[in-house]
């Protein structure tokens, strides 16, 4: 098949020479394609992306990638109305919405949740004088519902014997606007703190007490301004603000401090759940394991296994194929992300070598 | 109609527009008028057209979600429309929208009407003039500007003037809290004050502008103080206009979108402690939640917007019918 003029330069360290049928090397090369893709979604995945854009789109000259935040709602709405060629989002696909996405591939072609960009959910706190702190689920379930107020209460002293606690009242920050963050966190207490967090999970917090914030910035805002403030944030805003952050208890009272490691790990023990190609994520909440770091975020693309059409189709394989290369994955930890397990990470390139 | 405008009538008269065919006595409508008339029937049509069609998409997009709403859409506090089954209801964003809204006003309008007083009657000619162009520039700043304001500087503020009025006024009710101060709708309220002050101040200053000259000379030569003629003769005829400014005012504070949303606690209670974090209005949580809505979520998101548009319209007629009363007991200058 003849498709010569749709190649364009590269850069000089990649070998790809044909985009069309080219199957996404998970070895670092980046397949170059031209066009314009355009996506829209997640504000999670807007560093990211960007972060992405800018290697693709150096490396080769004639593609044009826009992503536009807007929030994972509207990019599936955008997806289904067939605005935008694949949406960034922090939730897969809900039973209601499958049906109208399957239909905008074209009738027999279904749409698939793939897991790009993932994260670590940190529970950042600013408490004078105190720099490491351990929280088990429970303990953190019972703050964020306003049962615990103190910082010096016996739940809090039990799980960190040694450190000195002041009187000081507990203030917690949780999202006022919908947010993938609160629905893992939220997924998070549900999992492993069951009898002590009764609201469920849902993007928007469900949960009374506590102060709301519109967006992670004011969250970061209100627990650095407010002394005994405490929150949850991605893990890129903890460190990016100097905010100390928590080792937080699995479903076993194990406490897991928050390394980049120990995040892959728990990662790597996640299930797909989705049939058909599909690669929506199971978290294991019940896992035993003292290094599995377990508040954890995963955010989607959401593209047509099949249906596509010529003219976006190189370009989708050839970026989302960068995006889940290990050099895709790689950048993502500079930018305050965390990158696939090597077990996701060779599912999901297969996955997108076998779109159409 | 009062008085009853002699040139129109003359000219309409004349011009006889569209009035049946002339008799060979009078003068024929020459096109431009016909032009001229029918571009300015088209206008106004156009702004009811679009009014229509505005409540006409909110309600073809709000019905599914209400429809698909478990439970009563006006009682219920949750919001939760894209559970299984949705969940969802205005009471609590109803109630935040008209109580943040009102005590903005209460706030606002003393402030605003005592300081175009100032300017209009105590104050020099040129200091006011120059006063009030500073007032109409607060009216410029951007309301994201204020929210941004509002969450980084007054928030942390407002929370020693919170504690001061909780230890001192905690016995009325809406001052007693339980210690945690910061943002609350107290907080929104003076932060919606602010934004609009300048309105009702500038509207307020040039009805108070308009009081004729011989009014006041006259309440002033019958032996009033300067006080008494203010109040007999500038308040009394600038009254309606000063409503007008404070339903003007109003309309902006039920719809002030971000700047509440960056300021506010959003949860979704009814409380009557303004001092406590929390508190949410609809405009407010439609910015909030939009992003992330699933379809029954946005329809939800619209159905609150129509239930604001609806209440926007009441204002603004209950506000037209006070003010038409009002006119009619008033004597009309020569």
């Amino acid at each position: 098949m003849a498709v010569p003029l749709v190649l364009s330069a590269c850069s000089a360290d990649n070998n790809a020479a044909n985009s069309a049928g080219a199957s996404g090397s998970s070895t670092g090369a980046i397949t170059c394609a031209s066009g314009t893709l355009n996506a829209s979604g997640s504000t999670a995945q807007a560093n990211a992306m960007s972060a992405w854009t800018k290697a693709y789109q150096t490396a080769c000259t004639g593609a044009s990638i826009n992503y536009a935040g807007g929030g994972s709602g509207a990019g599936v709405a955008q997806f289904i109305s067939n605005s935008v060629d694949f949406a960034g989002s922090d939730f897969p696909l809900s039973a209601a919405q499958a049906p109208d996405a399957n239909k905008r591939c074209g009738s027999g072609n279904t749409a698939i949740n793939l897991p790009m960009v993932s994260g670590a959910i940190a529970v950042g706190y600013n408490v004078p004088g105190v720099t490491s702190l351990k929280l088990a689920a429970a303990t953190i379930a019972k703050i964020f519902s306003g049962k615990i107020t103190m910082w010096n209460d016996p739940a809090i002293m039990t799980d960190n014997a040694g450190v000195s606690l002041p009187s000081l009242g507990i203030q917690s920050f949780h999202r006022s606007d919908g947010s993938g963050t609160t629905y893992n966190f939220t997924n998070y207490l549900q999992n492993d703190a069951p009898t002590d967090w009764t609201y469920g999970h849902n993007k928007v917090w469900p949960a009374p007490g506590g102060q709301g914030a519109k967006g992670t910035a004011s969250v970061v805002q209100g627990v650095k301004s407010t002394p005994g403030g405490i929150g949850y944030m991605e893990l890129s805003y903890a460190t990016q603000n100097n905010i100390a952050y928590a080792q937080v208890g699995n479903a076993h009272g194990q406490l897991v401090p928050l390394t980049q490691a120990n995040a892959v790990t728990f990662l790597s023990k996640a299930t797909t759940s989705g049939s058909g190609g599909d690669l929506t994520l199971t978290f294991p909440y019940q896992v035993a394991d003292p290094n599995a770091y377990p508040a954890m975020l995963v955010t989607y693309e959401i593209v047509c296994k099949s249906g596509n059409t010529a003219t976006t189709l190189p370009l989708l394989k050839g970026f989302l194929g960068y995006t889940s290369s290990t050099t895709g994955q790689g950048i993502l930890s500079t930018n305050g992300y965390v990158p696939l397990p090597a077990n996701l990470q060779t599912q999901v390139s297969g996955a997108v070598a076998g779109l159409s | 109609m009062t008085g009853g405008a002699l040139g129109p009538t003359s000219l309409a008269e004349d011009a006889a527009p569209g009035a049946g065919s002339s008799s060979g006595t009078r003068p024929k409508t020459s096109r431009s008028d016909r032009l001229f008339r029918r571009l300015s029937v088209g206008s106004a049509s156009l702004v009811w057209i679009l009014l229509v069609a505005i409540a006409l998409f909110l309600l073809q997009q709000a019905l599914p979600a209400i429809h698909a709403d478990s439970v009563n859409f006006l009682t219920t506090k949750q919001w939760l429309p894209d559970n299984q089954p949705p969940v969802f209801g205005i009471a609590a964003l109803l109630y935040g929208t008209l109580f943040t809204a009102t005590l903005s006003l209460v706030i606002a309008v003393p402030v605003a009407v005592s300081g175009a007083v100032w300017l209009t009657q105590y104050a020099p000619r040129s200091l006011g003039r120059m006063l009030g162009y500073v007032v109409d520039l607060l009216a410029a700043v951007p309301s994201v500007v204020f929210g941004l304001w509002g969450l980084i500087y007054l928030v942390p503020r407002m929370v020693p003037v919170s504690a001061w009025l909780s230890t001192y006024f905690g016995w009325i009710p809406i001052f007693r809290s339980d210690g945690i101060y910061g943002k609350s709708i107290f907080t929104a309220s003076v932060l919606l004050a602010i934004m609009i002050l300048p309105l009702i101040g500038a509207v307020s200053r040039e009805v108070f502008l308009t009081v004729p000259q011989d009014h006041r000379e006259a309440a002033l030569a019958l032996g009033s103080t300067k006080w008494e003629m203010i109040r007999l003769t500038v308040l009394s005829y600038g009254r309606s206009g000063v409503i007008s400014a404070c339903v003007l005012g109003f309309g902006r504070a039920l719809g002030e979108t971000i700047a509440v949303a960056l300021v506010l606690s959003a949860n979704y209670e009814i409380s009557w402690h303004i001092l406590t974090p929390g508190g949410n209005t609809i405009a407010a949580n439609i910015a909030n939640t939009f992003g992330e809505a699933g379809p029954v979520g946005r329809g939800a998101l619209i159905a609150s917007g129509l239930v604001l548009f609806i209440i926007t319209l009441v204002v603004n007629f209950g506000a037209r019918a006070i003010i038409a009363r009002r006119k009619d007991f008033q004597v009309s200058a020569s």
